[in-house]
């Protein structure tokens, strides 16, 4: 049980997969403008994390492996994974028209995103169990989550800011990351799995 | 068997599995788009004019599917009203005059070139981008593309824009539209002989 809330600790704040890992930098920039957006993108990542993780397992476990195919891996994962999210796209859109209102436009931006393409492969290379995978999937993408938040909400905080004009626009989100990513180094040595 | 013709056959068969799937899916999760928009945007004259308050004829359509009211379009004027309500079961009201009064007859923006100042406002404030030009460089309308909406009428600092009535010709002469039985939009109503089609 402790293994697994390590794994979680692990995931969110010490190997979180933003600031320390630099995967998924691309919404990270792109969609933290608004504090709105980035709670609505945290949670279509979690989503797709947390799926992407479950069958990219099952498919390396049960097809890959006796098959000896796993240097075919990374081409499954990305086909395996579009098609469970377009597929739960659908099936969302259709049977709960709030809940694709949240998640709908950022599902297929996401779908295989570097952050949710790594999560996957990073499985494999940990060697996690299902149930680890599982949580590892879910602990990513709450850290992600966590991060997106955080830095919309100062980003719209900095919008109002007098900010130096060479300073302006990306370059201060650029310099508020690199801070960010300072302070989570932070983490480094509270949890070691 | 060799290991290659393993792996295309298994990849194969995987994306065989995966289209099979996403080709159900996309049948049998298949979302209609609320039928009565389209029907509501048939109605609607399709000038584009922002006359209602929406930035075109389909946004005023889904708010009056939302239960916006139907007496928002002076280009379509009185019969359209009568359409809507017919189609939506409503009673007809008159033209809401906070959004302009039903033309007679069809116009189209004329620019007076001589003493245009090459503002560019009308540009922006053209819903259907019938107006040419480039910043201190005279502009000019494209009568096809002109819907007579008087958009550029109001931001023109130096009022050289008339709003002229359609002269016919044979690009635009119509025979009389039939008149028993059959309700018109007012874009479609012409005076006696001929006038503007869309």
């Amino acid at each position: 049980m402790t293994e697994y809330l390590l794994i979680l600790v692990s995931t969110i704040l010490v190997n979180n997969f933003v600031l320390v890992q630099f995967l998924g930098l691309c919404p990270f920039m792109g969609v933290s403008n608004k504090l709105e957006t980035a709670i609505g993108m945290g949670a279509a990542t979690t989503f797709v994390l947390t799926l992407a993780s479950v069958c990219s397992y099952l498919l390396y476990t049960y097809l890959l492996v006796p098959f000896d195919l796993t240097y075919l891996k990374t081409i499954s994962f990305i086909v395996v994974i579009a098609v469970v999210v377009g597929f739960t796209e659908l099936a969302i859109r259709k049977t709960s028209p709030l809940l694709y209102r949240v998640l709908g436009i950022f599902l297929p931006l996401i779908t295989t995103n570097c952050a949710v393409l790594g999560v996957a492969l990073l499985n494999i290379k940990r060697e996690n169990t299902f149930v680890e995978s599982i949580l590892y999937g879910f602990g990513a993408a709450v850290g992600f989550s966590l991060v997106m938040v955080l830095f919309a909400a100062m980003r719209e905080r900095i919008a109002v800011a007098d900010v130096p004009v060479p300073f302006q626009g990306s370059a201060i989100a650029m310099i508020t990351a690199g801070l960010m990513a300072l302070a989570f180094l932070g983490f480094t040595g509270l949890v070691s799995i | 068997m060799s290991s290659i013709l393993i792996a295309v056959i298994v990849l194969a068969a995987l994306a065989l599995l995966f289209g099979a799937l996403l080709g159900f899916a996309a049948v049998r999760f298949k979302v209609d788009g609320n039928p009565i928009v389209d029907q509501i945007n048939d109605l609607l004259p399709q000038t584009q004019c922002g006359q209602c308050g929406y930035p075109g004829c389909k946004p005023y359509a889904e708010a009056i599917a939302d239960g916006d009211k139907i007496n928002k379009c002076p280009p379509g004027g009185e019969s359209t009203i009568d359409a809507l309500a017919d189609l939506l079961g409503v009673e007809p009201e008159p033209l809401d005059a906070e959004h302009g009064a039903e033309k007679a007859v069809p116009t189209v923006a004329y620019i007076r070139e001589d003493e245009c100042i090459g503002c560019t406002k009308c540009i922006q404030a053209c819903p259907v981008d019938a107006i040419l030009g480039a910043a201190k460089q005279m502009h000019t309308v494209i009568t096809d593309e002109c819907t007579g909406c008087d958009l550029c009428v109001e931001p023109c600092p130096v009022d050289c824009i008339d709003m002229i009535p359609v002269a016919t010709d044979r690009s635009n002469w119509y025979w009389e539209a039939p008149t028993a039985g059959v309700e018109l939009i007012a874009t479609d109503r012409r005076p006696a002989t001929a006038g503007g089609h869309a």
